[in-house]
């Protein structure tokens, strides 16, 4: 389809939305290439269905911009509509109708049954891992089906029209990790093939497979980059993986040093990471001095949670410190 | 019609069939309600004690009493204490005719004459029939008296017309008495309020409620296709539902359409058009389907049951609400369903109330759209 071209596939500009004196949305902007997975993160409330809806034309920004292929939403929303394809936060496929008659029903609202090559079902429900026949009843309500079942039908109803540009809002929420991760491959296969995919999650594992990630925090973007970048430039130092005897003291042994940027607790274990140019042998000479016991220490690679846990808590609400003057915003202005 | 709207309405009906409850009260509560009451008043009463509380004494009322006892219908009540309406209490009667003083002076100025009726109405059956032998009754002896009156004034100045007496039957206790007869028209219009208002609202808000509609509103579907999709399978349901009412209502009950099944379509026509419209500018006031239903049937089903005749007549309500019932599409679509379905009547005995729903059709399909877009393009 038309608008993929050069130019983003996916450009918020400065988007605002009030609901009464409240801002949900105050000034996003990012950018989305065709081919990318653009990973939206945020805490409950921050913000980002709302900038979702405004993507999606479901909702008038009061103030910003936005174009999704190629095409002002303001100016053109029906344009946008036949070229995105929006699965929203909540499950919101009809329960008391099959799989296939809620595809139908969707397909025939985009006039997807006319004119394209074969059967656009067929291909959505091929296209999702629907179609491997074994065992699925034509008869049986979509209500009675599995959750990752559902939430592959949801992604099959909004990728029936072949959308360049898709908005996933929370596509995995409530399902198992052997489904999500199928999920992921699917969501992987459509940036392939060159579609550009807007994804919303809560599990930050998940957000690691994003080409990048944007943090919202109360409306507004507080780190944004590729996934690596934005580690890097949280911890500049090592990060080490913290196994010892007793957690409490150690915790606290380690808060009191300067050197110490960030320790938390990750279930028995301490991850500690550490300003640059310090190593492990003063962590475990700390430890020792503090009678925490046998300490087994090592080098581990931060996660994004790690990461996103720093700049929320060493950020007020405004801007990033640190991490918005390092490598990070790559992509967001 | 286009593929979406089919889309549309062919999911509806899917819900709708899917949901033996919605089925069930849309088609089987109807003929319920009709075989209820009508087996109920279709039963024949005899020798019912009458007492007669004659405050006039003259010729004129008693042969006004004596009239009411010769067909044997009505034996004279047993003597007892307490006169009137305390006789319908203590069940010594089943109804009390009350002729006033001055009632013969009135008849010979050729004014009207009122004479009241109570009847004992905790017997709906029997009162029903009761007051119809009542209301049969004066008639035949207003015409009597009319004939008398005419001969006596002779041929050359006519003198005044018209009814001379005045009778008010009042009916105590359960006052929603209907024979089958009116109940047809407003159980016609009941179903179609039910279907074409409440359920269209339920049927819109269910989608806002469940987030479908926001599935459908980011694909290129345009509010007319949508609010069309949405509607018509509801009007159709609501039209089966009254075809189906009408029809038994002709084959158990004898209860034929006097008029024009054509002047009937497209008068219906016209209601559907208002309460659909009605229905989706409820549903954009609601964003749960508790709120549109208290707001559907605050405004159509409980107007419906009390104020456009339904139940209570209309002209005996007080002026106020007499005007309130003006608010409602109810109102003018009984009163056409009375003249086309009773009577028989032809267009003219009808063209006011049409015209009336015609405009309540315009007003509501303008403010439905105005908001249903208002609402798609701004918040949620
Ligand atoms: N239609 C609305 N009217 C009023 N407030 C709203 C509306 N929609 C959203 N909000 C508010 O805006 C804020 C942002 O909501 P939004 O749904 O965008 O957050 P989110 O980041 O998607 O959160 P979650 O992770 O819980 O989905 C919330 O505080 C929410 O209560
Ligand atoms: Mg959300």
């Amino acid at each position: 389809m038309s608008g993929s071209g050069d130019g983003p596939a996916i450009l918020a500009e400065g988007l605002v939305k009030r609901f009464g004196v409240f801002t949900a949305v105050d000034g996003v902007s990012f950018e989305v290439p065709p081919g990318r997975i653009f990973g939206l993160l945020g805490a409950n409330g921050a913000g980002k269905s709302t900038a979702i809806r405004m993507l999606c034309g479901l909702l008038a920004p009061d103030g910003g911009r936005a174009r999704v292929a190629g095409i002002d939403v303001a100016r053109d929303p029906e344009g946008v509509k036949s070229r995105i394809g929006y699965m929203s936060q909540k499950f919101s496929l009809y329960g008391d109708l099959t799989p296939r008659e809620n595809a139908e029903f969707f397909s025939s609202l985009y006039d997807a049954g006319g004119g394209g090559r074969g059967d656009p079902i067929a291909r959505a429900f091929e296209r999702t891992g629907l179609s491997g026949g074994a065992g699925r009843p034509e008869g049986v309500l979509t209500r009675d089906l599995s959750a990752g079942y559902r939430q592959r039908l949801a992604l099959a109803c909004a990728i029936l029209h072949r959308p360049r540009v898709l908005f996933l809002d929370e596509p995995t929420a409530g399902v198992d990790p052997v489904a999500r991760r199928r999920f992921w491959d699917l969501i992987y296969g459509f940036a392939e093939e060159g579609a550009a995919v807007l994804v919303t999650t809560h599990y930050l594992d998940e957000a690691e497979y994003c080409s990048e990630v944007t943090l919202m925090r109360d409306g507004r973007i507080v780190a944004a980059g590729k996934p690596g970048d934005l580690k890097r430039a949280c911890f500049p130092g090592i990060v080490l993986e913290i196994e010892c005897g007793s957690t409490g003291p150690a915790l606290e042994a380690l808060r009191r040093e300067p050197w110490v940027e960030e320790a938390a607790v990750f279930g028995s274990r301490i991850h500690a990471a550490l300003a640059p140019g310090f190593g492990s042998d003063r962590v475990s000479s700390l430890l020792a001095a503090s009678g925490a016991g046998e300490a087994k220490i090592r080098e581990t690679d931060p996660t994004l949670e790690d990461a996103f846990l720093k700049i929320v808590s060493s950020t007020g609400a405004a801007s990033l410190g640190g991490a918005g003057s390092g490598p990070t915003g790559g992509g967001a202005r | 019609m286009n593929g979406r709207i089919r889309a549309i309405a062919r999911k509806e009906f899917r819900h709708i069939l899917r949901d033996p409850g919605s089925l069930g009260a849309l088609l089987g509560l109807p003929l319920f309600l009709l075989l209820m009451f009508g087996y109920a008043v279709s039963l024949d009463v005899d020798e019912v004690p009458l007492e007669v509380r004659d405050l006039d004494r003259t010729p004129e009322s008693r042969a006004l009493a004596e009239a009411f006892f010769a067909g044997g219908r009505f034996v004279p009540a047993d003597p007892g204490p307490g006169g009137g309406e305390s006789a319908l209490e203590t069940g010594r009667a089943a109804a009390v005719l009350e002729i006033p003083p001055g009632f013969a002076r009135a008849l010979g100025r050729g004014e009207a004459s009122p004479v009241r009726v109570a009847v004992d109405g905790s017997d709906g059956t029997r009162a029903q029939t009761v007051a119809g032998y009542i209301d049969g009754l004066c008639l035949r002896y207003g015409g009597d008296l009319r004939a008398l009156e005419a001969e006596r004034a002779g041929p050359a100045d006519g003198g005044p017309p018209g009814a001379v007496l005045d009778i008010r039957p009042r009916v105590l206790f359960n006052q929603e008495l209907r024979s089958v007869v009116f109940l047809v028209p407003g159980l016609v219009a009941l179903i179609l309020v039910i279907t074409a208002v409440v359920s269209t609202a339920l049927a819109v808000v269910r989608e806002k409620e469940n987030g479908s509609m926001e599935q459908i509103l980011v694909s290129p579907v345009g509010a007319l296709e949508l609010i069309l999709g949405k509607t018509l399978p509801y009007a159709a349901v609501g039209a089966v539902s009254a075809a189906v009412v009408l029809g038994a209502a002709a084959l158990l009950f004898g209860v034929e359409v006097a008029g024009g099944v054509g002047a009937l379509a497209w008068t219906t026509g016209l209601f559907l058009l208002a309460s659909l419209a009605l229905g989706v500018l409820i549903s954009t006031m609601a964003d749960t389907q508790q709120v549109a239903f208290l707001i559907s049937t605050m405004l159509t089903l409980i107007p419906t049951f009390t104020l456009s005749g339904f139940v209570f007549p209309v002209r005996n309500m007080p002026a106020v609400i007499r005007w309130v019932t003006r608010l409602f599409p109810t109102t003018y679509y009984l009163e056409i369903l009375k003249a086309i379905v009773i009577k028989g009547a032809p267009f003219r005995y009808y063209a006011g109330p049409a015209a009336a729903l015609a405009l309540y059709a315009a007003a509501a399909i303008a403010a439905a759209s105005v908001r249903f877009s208002r609402e798609r393009s701004r918040s949620r």
